[in-house]
């Protein structure tokens, strides 16, 4: 469910100020704004793009109307100044799976953070992280999080639209599944018994691989009232799928979700109950 | 009603006399594994020679083992995304300098001619009119796109294992209003349809088909080839008690079977969106960046959403116990209650279409097993 929207104000005279923020992130979701090419003209009529250093290194100071977060926070640096852009932003929107759920860099929450640099980097007493990547809403309060890996362009101006007009974004979370029968795809799990993660995922990319006879990915994290339970169990026994490959499918761009990582550790455990 | 003989070969001249009327075309092609609904010109674009395979969660197109051209059951799509489109726009709106103008959306609905509805899919279309058009509040877009359909029936010969309409008195057989019924008769020796207009627009199409007058051993031939279906329905795997469902379901709101069934649930609503008489939808409205502009949209919606049920302070049915027991007693229970008919129509497709193959004849079983054992 959304959660509710704080108001983004901005005097009539003054155009709100919008704030573009990246922590640790491809910066992919920031690009889908760079993206919206022919709106792009169309936002810089009605919002201050005020801080946004993926596209221009004009800087003003804040506060800001209206904050738009990527990546999630895997330094101590980063947890210091996640918290300081929320001090400076009346609202704070976190975009994309890094920013939402860690991120693919949260496998390291799966293992151990110290064996990965030392197998990684030639000098590893260089590099200082945390032994987690977490999303922002562990560190901050977060008014409203756009999933996906990378989001969706179409969204992310709804959401913005939305927060400048202090309405509810129309960001359904329901399953990709119902992408899919809008489109009038044929269900590749039950027709070409492809494992597919749409019935758990959250709805956003418009049933992207679906439409190209794919199994969903997950990259929109879990849906609202996932039961990756009964997923998992169809997964193995009916279309045959090895517990490495379900935890791999669990283990993607969402994997510190909080749905998907129990699920994904209940696996590994073997503590799976079907 | 008369029936006239039609010969196989002169199925392209039916297509063809049709779309001659002014008619666009829809009817089952095989896509992306399945058979669709979709556009069709000639009869190139049917399935011909297929069949196929259905069970709990499980969907695969064969070869069937005759050249028939319906010789298959109803797949992932049902008539319904043509006459309830999964989204269309209803208004959109512009800021004034003293208020707002709107401007109601009226698409020209498209004539249609749907080729090979099934017995059980005549019964919902039915039934969605019942809910869109037969009340007090009518669904204008709906209304319009339904007057303008022709309706070509093909009478069922190959149920799959998850159908059972003969339980639900929907079918196989074609006895609900149409405009041309069909039957398709195919063995060593001859490929024909035995074919009956059923309306003064059917008779117009007959007028112009090269037929022949159907002897005895035609409408026998007919009247087996439909009766075989009956029969691998009774023999086969799946039945409801039409008549004792009802009751059934208003005595076990809490019946532990509920808890059982939400364990496998996914709430992903493909059972929703396939079935052919599921008619709820959501409104969304919008407005773009300026807020000068606003546009409000209808879209398939369904009761395994938590927003469906939104109201202040939350969603009434949080998990998914209380999503399944709702779907389920409107379309076997309420349904009764609301509109006169059950809301089930016995196709299966909530029964192949779901990931995780739950059965609604099992389902409905298990509450009555367990009420008996308490």
């Amino acid at each position: 469910m959304v959660q509710h929207s704080r108001t983004v104000t901005g005097s009539p005279a003054q155009k709100p100020k919008l704030a573009v923020w990246k922590f640790a992130s491809c910066d992919g979701c920031q690009l889908s704004l760079l993206d919206c090419e022919d709106e792009l003209l169309q936002l810089a009529d009605h919002v201050e793009i005020a801080y946004f250093m993926e596209a221009s290194s004009r800087q003003q100071a804040g506060p800001y109307d209206l904050s738009l977060v990527e990546g999630s926070i895997t330094t101590a640096e980063d947890a210091r100044r996640i918290r300081e852009v929320r001090a400076q932003s009346r609202a704070l929107v976190t975009i994309g799976a890094c920013a939402t759920a860690g991120g693919i860099q949260a496998l390291r929450n799966f293992a151990d953070v110290d064996e990965f640099i030392a197998v990684v980097y030639a000098h590893p007493e260089y590099i200082a992280t945390l032994k987690t990547s977490t999303p922002i809403s562990a560190h901050v309060p977060v008014d409203f999080e756009l999933h996906g890996c990378p989001i969706n362009k179409k969204q992310l101006l709804e959401v913005i639209s939305a927060f400048l007009h202090r309405r509810r974004p129309q960001v359904p979370p329901h399953s990709v599944c119902i992408e899919c029968k809008l489109r009038g795809n044929v269900c590749v799990w039950v027709a070409h018994g492809t494992p597919c993660m749409g019935p758990v995922t959250h709805a956003g990319c418009g049933a992207l691989c679906p439409t190209y006879n794919r199994g969903c990915y997950g990259c929109f994290g879990p849906k609202e009232n996932p039961n990756t339970e009964s997923l998992c169990h169809w997964w193995r026994s009916e279309l045959g799928t090895d517990k490495a490959t379900l935890i791999e499918n669990l283990r993607n761009f969402n994997a510190s979700a909080p749905v998907f990582d129990a699920a994904s550790r209940r696996l590994e455990q073997g503590s799976d109950k079907k | 009603m008369c029936e006239f003989v039609l010969q196989a070969e002169h199925l392209e001249k039916l297509i063809q006399v049709i779309r001659g009327e002014g008619y666009q075309m829809l009817g089952p092609v095989l896509r992306d594994g399945a058979i669709v609904y979709d556009q069709i010109t000639t009869t190139q674009d049917l399935p011909r020679g297929w069949s196929d395979s259905q069970e709990k969660g499980f969907y695969r197109v064969e070869p069937g083992n005759t050249g028939a051209y319906f010789g298959y059951a109803v797949g992932p799509t049902s008539w319904k995304k043509f006459l309830q489109l999964p989204q269309r726009q209803v208004w959109r709106a512009q800021k004034t300098d003293d208020g707002l103008d709107f401007v109601q959306i009226v698409e020209e609905a498209p004539a249609l001619a749907f080729l090979g509805i099934r017995s059980c899919e005549l019964h919902a279309i039915g039934i969605q009119d019942r809910v869109f058009v037969d009340d007090q509040f009518c669904n204008e877009d709906y209304a319009h796109r339904r007057d303008r359909v022709l309706m070509i029936a093909v009478n069922c010969t190959s149920p799959a294992a998850t159908c059972f309409c003969t339980s639900m008195n929907t079918g196989p057989e074609v006895t609900a209003n149409t405009d041309l019924a069909l039957t398709e008769v195919i063995n060593d020796e001859e490929h024909y349809f035995l074919i009956a207009s059923e309306s003064y627009r059917g008779g117009q199409i007959l007028q112009q088909l090269p037929l022949t007058p159907a002897a005895e051993r035609h409408l026998k031939a007919a009247e087996s080839a439909v009766q075989s279906a009956v029969y691998k329905m009774e023999q086969g795997p799946r039945s409801l008690d039409r008549a004792g469902v009802k009751d059934l379901l208003y005595r076990n709101y809490e019946s532990p079977a509920w808890d059982l069934v939400a364990e496998r649930c996914l709430s992903c609503a493909n059972c929703t969106m396939a079935c052919p008489t599921c008619f709820c939808s959501d409104v969304q409205d919008t407005t773009d960046l300026s807020g000068e502009h606003a546009e409000r949209w209808e879209r398939w919606d369904s009761c395994f959403t938590g927003d469906f049920s939104y109201i202040t302070g939350g969603s009434v049915r949080p998990d998914t116990r209380s999503r399944y027991r709702q779907w389920m007693t409107h379309k076997l229970a309420t349904w009764h209650d609301q509109f006169g008919s059950s809301g089930c129509v016995g196709c299966g497709r909530c029964i192949t279409w779901c990931p995780v193959g739950i059965d609604i004849t099992e389902e409905v079983q298990r509450i009555q097993a367990m009420e008996t054992a308490l």
